[in-house]
């Protein structure tokens, strides 16, 4: 059970019962995960749950101390509700410690259906203020915020003070530069949408073409979103880590941001003393032995900041996008 | 029953007399019902045209216009949190909120309009909203024409407007940082207003050539134009209210033009499409959103099957 108190609780993502399994064993105080439908915003083939690897992960999980949260993160279409509706039932029959969620009508069903479990609100909602928090907190009975990855840690600060609710922050994984849940990059190329399907640069619309140099473009849904010299080494096509061109740019560069991930591993004590009550990796779509190296990694810098030792840290770097890490938003407003 | 035309806030830069004589125009020229004024994307703008609101409203009003204050998609800041909160208070124009923290603001049941900004997806979400004090709901631009039908029977039921955009850029995503000033080595906070260089936004175009995106400021837009004028009859007649024009740099009067003759069965479609044709939009036309499909395509046979 989720009572808050706890600080520094460490969030993890899992894909699959195996991950999910894997972060248990390795400290995770909480996982993530979601069903095998749109329900989610990581609706990936091979990825998710069934409702009944779901049952057995609960039972899993709270055998060993830790909460399961299901992530019902995406936004129902009109004409489609049932789908949310029954994941939400289902979780509440298998027993979840609490949903994640972003659209107001799945908040507004669980807070009235389910009112005795906890609702957090997932980045997807784009709550960035104490005005917009405070919203959820006054309409739902939301008892978590999952802050978006553009706030300073003066700024978290400030938050904390002004909303009645626990804050979840991302300190290790993908560094999501638009606004999350107001995104259609994704469907503008492809025809899936990220807030109504959960997808996001699916794999069956990348290709990887080579020319007669041996260059190569990566291309999502036949738009280049980079392209590589023969020495260099070609990365997965995202549309905001993409490199475009323009009159400003002729050559191409990085518009949006170059592939780099979050790691606030350094930061860990300064987000405490900010307020901040949960750690968050992201990583749903990752391998198990990721999950089990990050995991533990930060399972021991938590308990060395929480028993007052400077945290020794693992070094992740080789298991960062484009083996490149960043503090992004959290170290300096400039990166705005 | 025949849809309202509304223009939307202009996305752009524009500086404060190119936004007057602008408006000025509309007042007296374009047969558009509602405009809405107010800045979406950047608070670091407001000052420069929110001075001219009062006026600007006052001679749309004069026009026969119905005026909508549209307030910020992003807010984040103290001065953004105070733009959503006196937006919230005053009484003087209705208004259209963008962000969760506008909603805070609305006292118990003040009527407002909810805009596309707002992810109103479906029908239990803009129950909620109807229950909060809602009158009117711009669905997102990518929610494809289906769920629409399906948001146009609630919205009847509910007894509110529904509302599409029809024209103009989509926008695909905003953010905290501004990519405006990025491209400029600069950052935010140092912007110098550097979007004001970009009337129609910054292209953005693939390695390979293909134009793609437009750039302005915090906010990213397709390169294609969304237009839907082929689909307004079966808007009609599913039941959408108001259809959203938005702001390009072309002549707008003509568009409004061409819409409403479509909306009052003036004009074959094929008729509007060559008058299309000759205001040379800087970029191509794309429905795709609305058929389900990528939304840069433009699906000719199926808009064609509705008409």
């Amino acid at each position: 059970m989720i009572t808050g108190d706890v600080v520094g609780e460490l969030v993890c993502p899992a894909g699959t019962p195996a991950s999910l399994r894997t972060a248990v064993d390795a400290g995770a105080d909480s996982i993530y995960c979601g069903f095998q439908n749109a329900t989610n915003a990581r609706n990936f083939p091979g990825l998710n749950f069934t409702p009944r690897e779901l049952a057995g992960a609960v039972d899993y999980a709270h055998q060993r101390g830790s909460n399961v949260l299901l992530a019902l993160n995406s936004y129902p279409p009109a004409g489609k509700f049932d789908l949310w509706r029954e994941a939400a039932d289902l979780g509440a029959e298998l027993d979840v410690d609490a949903y994640i969620v972003a659209d107001m009508g799945v908040a507004r069903y669980i807070s009235e259906k389910h009112p005795d479990r906890r609702l957090h609100l997932s980045v997807q909602a784009a709550a960035a203020s104490p005005d917009a928090i405070n919203y959820y907190v006054r309409e739902f009975g939301v008892k978590r915020i999952v802050l978006p990855r553009i706030l300073t840690i003066p700024e978290i600060h400030e938050i904390k003070a002004e909303i009645d609710c626990e804050i979840e922050t991302f300190i290790f994984g993908n560094h999501g530069l638009m606004v999350e849940g107001r995104c259609s990059l994704t469907n503008y190329a492809t025809g899936l949408s990220t807030n109504m399907d959960g997808v996001c640069s699916p794999a069956h619309l990348v290709e990887y073409v080579k020319d007669s140099e041996g260059n190569m473009s990566t291309q999502l849904g036949g738009y280049t979103i980079d392209r590589f010299g023969p020495q260099e080494s070609a990365g997965y096509p995202t549309i905001c880590k993409g490199r475009y061109c323009n009159e400003v740019q002729p050559d191409g560069y990085y518009a949006f941001e170059e592939p780099i991930s979050l790691n606030l591993s350094k930061l860990l004590p300064d987000l405490m003393e900010a307020g901040v009550t949960a750690f968050k990796i992201e990583g749903r779509q990752r391998s198990r032995a990721y999950v089990r190296k990050v995991v533990s990694a930060f399972r021991a810098a938590v308990d060395d900041v929480r028993a007052g030792r400077d945290p020794k840290l693992a070094d992740l770097v080789a298991l960062t996008e484009g083996q490149k890490q960043t503090e992004g938003a959290f170290k300096t407003k400039k990166w705005r | 029953m025949k849809p309202r035309l509304t223009l939307g806030p202009v996305q752009y830069f524009w500086d404060a007399d190119t936004k007057r004589d602008f408006y000025a125009r509309i007042a007296d020229e374009a047969p558009v019902d509602t405009v809405y004024l107010g800045e979406n994307v950047c608070s670091k703008r407001q000052p420069f045209f929110d001075q001219h609101i009062e006026e600007v409203a006052e001679r749309l009003t004069r026009g026969g216009k119905r005026v909508v204050h549209s307030g910020l998609a992003e807010v984040m800041l103290k001065r953004e949190r105070k733009s959503c909160a006196d937006m919230a208070e005053q009484d003087m124009l209705e208004i259209e909120v963008n962000n969760a923290a506008g909603l805070f603001h609305l006292p118990e049941g003040k009527p407002h309009r909810v805009g596309p900004y707002m992810n109103a997806y479906g029908e239990e979400t803009i129950a909620w909203m109807v229950s909060k004090g809602a009158t009117h709901v711009t669905v997102p631009t990518e929610l494809p024409g289906s769920s629409v039908e399906v948001l146009a029977k609630s919205a009847a039921e509910l007894g509110i407007g529904l509302e599409v955009q029809v024209f103009g850029r989509a926008c695909l995503a905003t953010s905290a940082r501004c990519y405006h000033a990025r491209a400029y080595g600069r950052t935010k906070d140092n912007c110098q207003f550097v979007c004001e260089e970009h009337a129609d936004g910054m292209e953005l175009n693939t390695r390979d050539g293909q134009s793609f995106l437009r750039v302005n400021g915090i906010q990213t837009l397709s390169h294609s134009y969304v237009n839907l004028f082929a689909e307004v009859p079966a808007m009609a007649a599913m039941g959408v209210t108001d259809l959203r024009l938005m702001p390009q740099e072309t002549d707008m009067v003509e568009v409004a033009r061409i819409f409403d003759d479509i909306r009052d069965g003036r004009i074959e479609m094929a008729a509007a499409e060559a008058r299309f044709e000759t205001l040379n939009f800087a970029a191509p036309l794309s429905n795709g959103f609305w058929h389900g499909e990528a939304g840069h395509r433009r699906i000719t046979a199926k808009a064609a099957a509705l008409a």
